[in-house]
């Protein structure tokens, strides 16, 4: 018996090895350890050994048998291994093959240059405030220091709906309506962006319909040094900390004194190029101290309150930052145009 | 402004600078010069020379063989200008010599003979063309006997000249003048201004027995004078003034009309030259015109006034449109001996009035508008008369004869230094103060601190503290400024609960993949009425349409996004663009009834236009087009986003697919519809299948709840069970969702919809519409028994109510 089983285990060994799927190996499991399988059925021949060998040819045949599934286990584990790289093979896939494209939106340019403004703004403690398109000529113009037939009305071309009524031509209203509604009795700190309107033909630089993002702060002693460094403060961080600015004096009916403001010319460092039209500056935005007749028009007594106020055009500030040659393209919405700018926040001018 | 450097050299000394550093200093100042004009590219060579004989080229009809004496030599040159003669000094490029654009002068034989050199045009020299004198147009320029031969042209020309281009702010009308620049650049460079001539030689006769002056209307007229010149020769200008002028941007005509050009732009004065003889009369009466009196203007049109016009006239009929343009009958001709030259000063308003009726701008109504200078007027008749006795050989009549109420007092404001440095932020001393009025020559009266100055009534931009304030600023200098930031209480800045909300929604609407758009908010005709909300609609708007519309696309302030938004999508597929999801936020212009007295109401609304592949994977074959359930689905999402329930219902609209369009209401209410366009309204504006969705954002918004509690998460499980009922296919699946939701409550939780079947093994007319229930008990885990009852009880009111049977 005992040469019986090492047969069988040297027959089982070598099937196992030669073995080359889980299927033969089952079978080959079934064959030598199943119910029926012959290591069971050498085991049923023990009966007839004598006292003194059973325990004995036991022991072997429980080798055997542990020495056989052993094998068996090996062999399994080796042959899922290999079965399992056969499978990651075959699901092998061309992974240069351009993915499923994303469905991705993005705020319009405008919004993004606007909210960036905004925000730089709100951090300095300012209140974002909004008003109507149509206005009255009363806020669009008069309570900004510009009367009926004065000349600087000129600057502006107005659409006008009724002799009353028109298109703002600039988002100062919203600063007189604020102070207004403040009533001359608490400083105002706020920033108000919007569209506004002028009878322009619609050309590369000219557009009937734009932005404008304007400030203003009033309280008492306002200095204009405070508009130089709130500017200043404004410009680095919009533009870069390597910027400089410097102010000119200007005209605006509603400020005295006025300025406009240029920033130092980010190509050429100052020194002059085509961007910068050779003067080494870029102009970003006006202000100026409030005018006294616009505070006292609102209820502000302007020797006891003074302010600062200014105003940009982020059609403007978009255009010098990106190079973009043509105003329109802003509202024609072209996708193509559009796509650029997803995220258009950052960098500098 | 141009503003010539030659010129100014002739009040205030600008040596020392190059007119690039000159410019800077005036931009920094606060004049801002817009660019710097070079009247000619350099020359070299070119040399006034003396035509000895003019022959003609005996191969050549056109051409003259000239001898030309340039001083060291004398140069045959073959000349084709028609006006060439024997005896004049003339302009010669000699050979080697380079002209504008680069061009060579070299010996060259014409038809035969040598011609060494080039007798030339201004043109030829880099003068435009439309500011060289008619009579020399087609020929060469001509120098007055004078000149030497042999001189450099260049500056006898004024070749060598820049000018200056102001962009002048409206509140600097000073320096519409070449005397108000030279006090801004005097003020600038700390010099002095040397000011110009007007001694005049008067004869003993006088204006007055020639003319008489009667103004009717003092304060539209508040000065009138006349001056009287005889004897008169009209020739050309001298060659400075005509220099000047084409500098200046003006074309030299004669020398009378030269020399009221000239004193123009140099005391910023206009004056009016008659032709004293054509006057028709020996008096001059100004007075408001009759309302609907016709006249003739110098340019031959015939003018109908009304009375806020002032016109002058000979106390007959108007002979000029004050401040603005002369008669044609009074115009002064070759043939002109005695001139009456008017100095007056007209109010702003009129002038501002007459331009625009007559739609005549010039640079003398230009200056009317903005106010001239009171202490000017009369002293730009004598700066005139001046010259008009040294250049046209005038006799001067003691005059003048005027009329005179003019106010020429002179402002006065207060200033303290510690007022200055309160308002600037700086620390001037009186000391500066005092050295600031001096640069600009304004005259003040000092006590310490406190200075009262008297502001020349050459700035009419100055009266009030603020004003000084600036003048102050700008010659202190800008850049010396300090850099602060204001001292005042702090507070915390930020966005409103609704900007807040409003930027949240473009978030989710970019998330979902839109692109947001601005599109312009007025619109057309056609487009003014089409695709407004239902809840809009209702109210019949009036369109708000503008007084003077620029072009009729853009007339009427939009009722709806949608339209303006469409075009975008034509204007995208007609560049092959055909995949679009956009959307906008912004207002709409809602009133009532005509006239329009009030301001329209401007509502936020949100938009949204999608066309074309909403996903597109070409080597997967996955092709997803926008569909109607897309379109749905994100504006589900916003709603859901935003915690607001919203319901949709079937609609028809005009314009939109009469099956796939449903309103969008929250609480009852509706606040926009989404949908398809309809087809023909699709072609119509070259689209294809295009889906739309419109919402009033503002009432949305009024209804967000800021959450601000908690909603605990269950803590027993949830039990699905699947349902279909077979109803008829006119059934709306939204109707029976909501019944199962209230016949299951409160114990469904959720409804889900997850198929909807026509077809085999149904009747006719019939679908089966499967619904997912979650049932959910927040305080216990459910019992079998309870879910069951529920759902019996659905069963039943979902059969009773649509006629529905459940599919086995
Ligand atoms: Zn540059």
């Amino acid at each position: 018996m005992k040469e019986q089983l090492e047969t069988i285990r040297q027959e089982a060994t070598a099937r196992i090895k030669e073995a080359e799927n889980l299927k033969e190996l089952q079978d080959i499991k079934v064959t030598y350890l199943g119910k029926k399988g012959s290591l069971t059925s050498v085991l049923r021949g023990m009966g007839k050994l004598s006292k003194e060998e059973r325990p004995v040819v036991g022991e072997i045949a429980n080798k055997v048998r542990e020495a056989i599934t052993n094998e068996i286990d090996e062999k399994t584990e080796t042959l899922e291994k290999k079965a399992l790289e056969e499978k990651l093979r075959n699901e092998a896939i061309d992974v240069t093959l351009p993915g499923r494209p994303v469905q991705v939106g993005g705020p319009h340019l405008l919004t993004g240059i606007i909210e960036e403004i905004e925000d730089l703004f709100i951090g300095m403690g300012y209140e974002v405030r909004e008003g109507p398109e149509v206005e009255t000529d009363y806020f669009n113009f008069e309570a900004l220091n510009l009367p009926k037939g004065h000349p600087a009305r000129d600057m502006h071309d107005t659409f006008y709906i009724t002799n009353n009524l028109l298109l703002r031509t600039h988002t100062s209203p919203v600063q007189a309506r604020t102070m207004q509604q403040y009533g001359g009795m608490q400083p105002v700190k706020m920033i108000c962006p919007g569209k506004v309107y002028r009878r322009d033909t619609d050309d590369a630089t000219h557009s009937h319909q734009f932005t404008q993002i304007e400030g203003l702060y009033v309280d008492a002693n306002v200095r204009m040094s405070d508009l130089k460094g709130t500017l200043n403060t404004f410009a680095k961080s919009m533009f870069g900390e390597d910027r400089e600015i410097r102010l000119r004096p200007s005209f605006f009916p509603f400020t005295e004194p006025s300025v406009e403001m240029d920033i130092s010319c980010k190509v050429c460092k100052g020194d002059g190029c085509s961007v910068c039209k050779h003067s080494g500056w870029i102009e970003i935005l006006g202000g100026g101290m409030v005018h006294p007749n616009v505070l006292e028009m609102a209820g502000y007594d302007s020797e006891k309150y003074t302010g600062f106020a200014f105003g940009m055009g982020p059609e403007r500030i978009a255009m010098l930052k990106y190079g973009i040659d043509d105003i329109r393209h802003f509202y024609t919405n072209d996708k193509r145009f559009l796509t650029q700018y997803h995220h258009a926040k950052g960098g500098a001018l | 402004m141009f503003v010539s450097l030659n010129w100014l050299k002739n009040y205030v000394d600008i040596d020392s600078l190059s007119s690039e550093e000159l410019a800077e200093k005036i931009t920094k100042t606060g004049i801002e010069v817009d660019g710097i004009e070079y009247i000619a590219e350099k020359s070299r060579g070119v040399v006034v020379g003396y035509v000895e004989t003019c022959d003609q080229h005996p191969n050549a009809d056109k051409l003259n063989i000239c001898q030309v004496d340039v001083g060291e030599e004398q140069l045959q040159i073959i000349c084709g200008a028609p006006n060439v003669r024997q005896g004049q000094k003339v302009v010669v490029a000699k050979p080697g010599a380079v002209l504008p654009k680069n061009f060579k002068i070299k010996k060259v034989k014409l038809r035969g003979v040598e011609s060494n050199g080039m007798i030339c045009s201004l043109q030829e020299l880099g003068i435009e063309e439309k500011y060289v004198p008619k009579d020399i147009a087609e020929g060469i320029f001509v120098f007055p006997d004078d000149v030497t031969v042999g001189e450099d042209v260049e500056p006898l020309l004024n070749l060598n000249d820049a000018v200056l281009e102001f962009d002048l702010t409206p509140n600097r009308s000073d320096a519409l003048s070449m005397l108000g620049v030279a006090y801004e650049t005097a003020a600038i460079l700390g010099q002095d201004v040397k000011l110009p001539e007007e001694t005049v030689h008067s004869a003993a006769e006088k204006a007055a027995d020639y003319v008489s002056v009667s103004v009717k209307d003092p304060d539209l007229n508040p000065y009138y004078g006349a001056f009287i010149a005889r004897d008169i020769t009209i020739k050309p200008a001298p060659l400075w003034m005509r220099n000047a002028l084409i500098a200046a941007g003006i074309r030299p005509i004669n020398n009378v009309v030269d020399i009221t050009n000239y004193v123009l732009l140099e005391y910023g004065q206009p004056l009016h030259a008659f032709d004293y003889d054509q006057f028709g009369s020996e008096q001059i009466v100004t007075r408001r015109a009759g309302q609907h009196e016709n006249m003739t203007t110098l340019d031959g049109e015939e003018r109908t006034l009304s009375n806020e016009n002032l016109v002058i006239t000979n106390g007959k009929e108007p002979v000029a449109l004050a401040g603005v343009m002369g008669g044609l009958n009074t115009e002064v001709t070759d043939d002109t001996t005695t001139v009456l030259l008017e100095a007056a000063y007209f109010a702003p308003s009129t002038v501002r009035t007459s331009v625009n009726d007559t739609g005549l701008r010039s640079d003398s109504s230009t200056r009317f508008e903005k106010g001239v200078d009171p202490n000017r007027v009369e002293k730009a008749g004598w700066r005139a008369c001046h010259l008009l006795e040294t250049y046209a050989g005038a006799t001067i009549l003691a005059g003048p004869v005027s009329f005179d109420a003019l106010d020429r007092s002179e402002k006065t404001v207060e200033m303290e230094t510690d007022e200055i440095n309160k308002r600037l932020g700086t620390a001037v001393t009186a000391d500066d103060v005092v050295s600031i009025l001096n640069k600009l020559q304004f005259s003040f009266e000092q006590d310490k601190d406190t200075f009262v100055v008297h502001v020349p009534t050459r700035r009419g931009d100055i009266a009030i503290f603020e004003d000084m304030l600036e003048e102050v600023a700008r010659i202190y200098g800008y850049d010396q400024l300090p850099f602060t930031l204001p001292e005042g209480a702090s507070q915390a800045g930020g966005l409103t609960g609704k900007q807040q909300l409003k930027r949240e929604v473009k978030q989710y609407l970019q998330s979902a993949g839109l692109m947001e758009t601005i599109t312009y908010s007025l619109t057309d005709e056609a487009m003014i009425d089409k695709l407004i909300s239902p809840e809009l609609k209702e109210k019949r708007p009036t369109p708000v349409q503008l007084a003077m519309p620029m072009s009729e696309d853009h007339k009427y302030l939009r009722l709806s996004i949608l339209p303006e938004l469409l075009k975008t999508l034509a204007h995208n597929r007609a560049r092959t663009q055909s995949d679009i999801h956009y959307y906008e936020l912004g207002s709409v212009f809602v009133t009532n009834g005509e006239p329009i007295t009030r301001q329209p109401d401007e509502k936020l609304r949100l938009a949204g236009a999608l066309t074309g592949l909403w996903i597109s994977h070409p080597w997967q074959q996955e092709k997803k087009p926008v569909d109607f359930y897309l379109v749905k689905g994100i504006v589900e999402g916003l709603f859901d986003y935003l915690d607001i329930p919203a319901a949709f219902e079937q609609v028809e609209l005009p314009d939109m697919h009469p099956g796939r369009c449903a309103t969008i209401s929250i609480n009852d209410r509706t606040v926009g519809f989404l949908g398809q366009l309809h087809p023909a309204f699709e072609k119509s504006m070259d689209l294809k299948e295009t889906y739309v969705f419109d919402m009033n954002l503002e009432a949305v918004l009024d209804d967000y709840t800021n959450t601000t509690g908690y909603r605990p998460i269950p803590k027993y499980p949830s039990i699905a069970r699947d349902i279909a009922f077979i109803v008829d296919e006119d059934i709306k699946a939204g109707a029976i969702q909501e019944a199962i939701a209230e016949a299951g409550d409160p114990l469904v939780k959720n409804v889900q919809i997850f198929d909807v079947y026509k077809g085999e093994h149904l009747p006719e007319g019939k679908k089966s519409i499967a619904y997912s229930l979650f049932y959910q008990d927040p305080d216990k885990t459910l019992k079998d028994d309870e879910v069951e009852q529920s759902y019996q009880q659905i069963v039943s009111t979902i059969n009773e109510k649509f006629n529905a049977y459940v599919r086995s």
